[in-house]
């Protein structure tokens, strides 16, 4: 299985990361919706895993994770979903959480069991990179489990770096201090910030996301990034969906 | 984990093993800003005069320390009732919101947000802004509107915005959510003025600060009154546990008195309808912090349950889950039939009608062993008139003649 980080650097750029909340919108649809997204030419997969409480989502995945969990979707049932998946794809799959989900089914036990799935990174956006660094920094290693870290516009300098040093996936840099889900034009100040990040020459290649949702933003994703992740976006295709393929082709096609 | 062997905040912001902020990065600057200037902010003389001054004259400070007659009698003791009603706005939670918006002036803030439940915390918040001349926005659960219209009404005319927290549950905790979110989308302009001792650190320490001045007061009242300087036992409420906080913050470390929290055990704690979160929760995070939160085995958070909207929280503070398991604070909890029979016990009894949250408080004394010279002090942490329509309704179904 290749590596989130080998991926992106033997594309080069033009990443695209799309995420999905699994279980949504039904339990079943989480191995077609990986499938198909694999078959379309999508280069990384971001597999939400909902939560009761997401702090940092807007409606649309808020109310995604509300139907997965009405769904039955378990920690377990998505390990299982992933293994089922392994025998058609190796995209890359990364899982996408609240640092409760993984505290509660064990974080050892977490890694080895996303590892034996054929996870290959997690983003746990309320884990701080202090805790990770002094507690799991040897478990996700262990496990060969790439980990991503969060960037604003407020993150300082240092900060950036940090995050830099100890992302083994990707640098996950958040387009404006904000949910997710927007869907308006991006602003002068933002592209200001993707220069400033951009001049930093960081170690780790970067993906832009939150608030990506069509053409035009992807291509200044691609431009002052690696590439672009996609979530809400992708969703609100998925809810008004009769056929997920034609849906998932159309969507990959217009982005 | 960093060990903490005293019952204040370490420096990493623990509690024992409890505490912490687990924050998405969004949220790191603003915290972290808070974190790097909170103390030194409040050891300033001009804030402390300010905040005193007001605390006094218009808030209404400090609230009277009265000894509870026929409570006294009936369970063999004296009965103090630490009258946080008597405040301005009706409740604690102005202690704590004055407190605040002074903070929230000197790091520069336009724009204030707030989480309610029963509404006290937010009338509390959008008095402060009135008074200060800043917006205010208080998100509160569609439920707890419904169910607290009048604290309703009174932030509305005070200039507050509210919105209703449709997700989840629609009560405390969604609430809370929503103000996280807003406060991401907003962070430079805002400043998030948390009610309870819950949250990111340094969030449950700024409250609780905030709040000791309650047992600052209880101290220096009981040593007027009775000739020692602490009680025998401290009783107060507890959701995310800010009153309890404040009454218990200056006998933390004085093991001659007893405290003792009265938590909502909803329609009692195996009924699948309670927020009894020192039994049914288990270790975990919950907006920000590591504490006790009732929680699936997936971690999962549970939609609590109490006819209280301020208990109605399905996590407690990390102070709390600390001393609850280093087991120096001892938890009780009690149903909203006991709350109600107390509520209408008090009203009679001492003329006094109390918050449904506190309520819960009076509900637990029976189950206490005093002796005939223990002095006990309950925090009386909030007035009744926001749940009228609550307790009218409660005794017209239960057919109670008054």
């Amino acid at each position: 299985m290749a590596s989130i980080r080998q991926t992106i650097i033997q594309k080069g750029g033009n990443i695209l990361n799309v995420y999905f909340t699994a279980g949504y919108p039904t339990l079943e649809s989480t191995a077609i919706i990986i499938k198909t997204l694999a078959n379309k030419g999508v280069d990384l997969i971001e597999l939400g895993m909902p939560y009761s409480d997401p702090l940092a989502d807007g409606p649309t995945i808020q109310k995604s994770s509300e139907i997965a969990l009405r769904n039955g979707q378990t920690i377990i049932n998505i390990l299982q979903q992933v293994k089922s998946v392994r025998q058609f794809t190796s995209i890359p799959i990364i899982m996408m959480g609240y640092f409760n989900q993984m505290l509660q089914y064990g974080v050892e036990r977490f890694l080895r069991d996303a590892h034996d799935a054929g996870i290959q990174g997690l983003i746990i956006p309320d884990l701080p990179m202090e805790i990770y660094e002094n507690e799991y920094f040897n478990l996700f290693n262990k496990y060969n489990i790439e980990i991503s870290f969060l960037i604003t516009p407020l993150t300082t300098k240092e900060r950036v770096l940090q995050a830099d040093r100890l992302s083994s996936g990707f640098l996950y840099v958040v387009s404006q201090s904000s949910i997710t889900g927007n869907k308006g034009n991006i602003s002068a100040d933002q592209i200001s910030y993707f220069d400033k990040i951009k001049a930093l020459n960081l170690s780790s290649p970067t993906l832009i996301g939150f608030g990506i949702h069509d053409k035009e933003t992807r291509a200044i994703a691609n431009k002052y990034s690696h590439g672009a992740i996609v979530g809400s976006a992708f969703i609100r295709v998925l809810e008004d969906s009769h056929d997920l393929e034609h849906t998932i082709e159309k969507f990959v096609s217009e982005l | 984990m960093i060990e903490n062997n005293t019952y204040h905040v370490s420096e990493s912001g623990h509690y024992g093993e409890f505490g912490g902020a687990y924050i998405p990065e969004m949220l790191y600057a603003n915290v972290e800003a808070l974190r790097e200037k909170y103390l030194d902010i409040i050891a300033e003389p001009s804030f402390q005069a300010e905040y005193n001054t007001l605390l006094q004259d218009y808030v209404g400070r400090p609230s009277p320390l009265y000894l509870a007659h026929t409570l006294s009698q009936k369970y063999g003791a004296n009965i103090y009732l630490k009258r946080e009603d008597l405040n301005h706005t009706g409740a604690h939670k102005i202690n704590n919101t004055i407190g605040q918006i002074l903070l929230a002036k000197r790091l520069g803030k336009k724009r204030i947000i707030a989480e309610t439940g029963a509404g006290q915390h937010g009338v509390a918040t959008a008095t402060v802004c009135a008074l200060m001349k800043l917006e205010c926005i208080v998100y509160m659960g569609a439920v707890d509107i419904v169910r607290q219209a009048p604290n309703v009404a009174r932030m509305q005319m005070l200039g507050a915005t509210v919105i209703p927290a449709e997700s989840g549950s629609k009560t405390l905790k969604d609430a809370t959510n929503e103000a996280i979110r807003d406060w991401i989308n907003n962070a430079e302009t805002t400043h998030y003025i948390i009610g309870s001792a819950i949250g990111p650190h340094p969030y449950p320490d700024m409250v609780t600060r905030f709040q000791a001045v309650i047992s600052e007061e209880i101290k220096r009242q009981l040593l007027d009154k009775t000739g020692k300087d602490h009680p025998d036992y401290v009783v107060a409420c507890v959701g995310g546990g800010s009153n309890a906080a404040g009454a218990f913050y200056h006998f933390l470390h004085d093991e001659r008195v007893k405290l003792i929290l009265a938590e909502a055990a909803g329609k009692g704690i195996d009924s699948g309808h309670s927020a009894a979160t020192s039994i049914l929760g288990t270790k975990g995070i919950i907006h920000g912090c590591m504490t006790l939160l009732m929680q699936t085995d997936d971690g999962q958070i549970i939609e609590p349950y109490s006819l209280s909207a301020g208990l109605d929280y399905p996590g407690i503070g990390p102070l709390h889950a600390h001393l609850i398991q280093s087991e120096r604070a001892t938890v009780h909890a009690a149903t909203d039939d006991e709350a109600m029979a107390s509520v209408i016990e008090l009203s009679k009894s001492e003329g006094i009608i109390p918050a449904l949250e506190t309520a819960h408080a009076l509900a637990i004394l029976d189950r206490l062993d005093f002796k005939a010279t223990d002095n006990v002090v309950i925090c009386l942490s909030g007035r009744g008139d926001k749940d009228l329509n609550t307790y009218l309704k409660y005794i017209e179904e239960h057919q109670i003649t008054l």
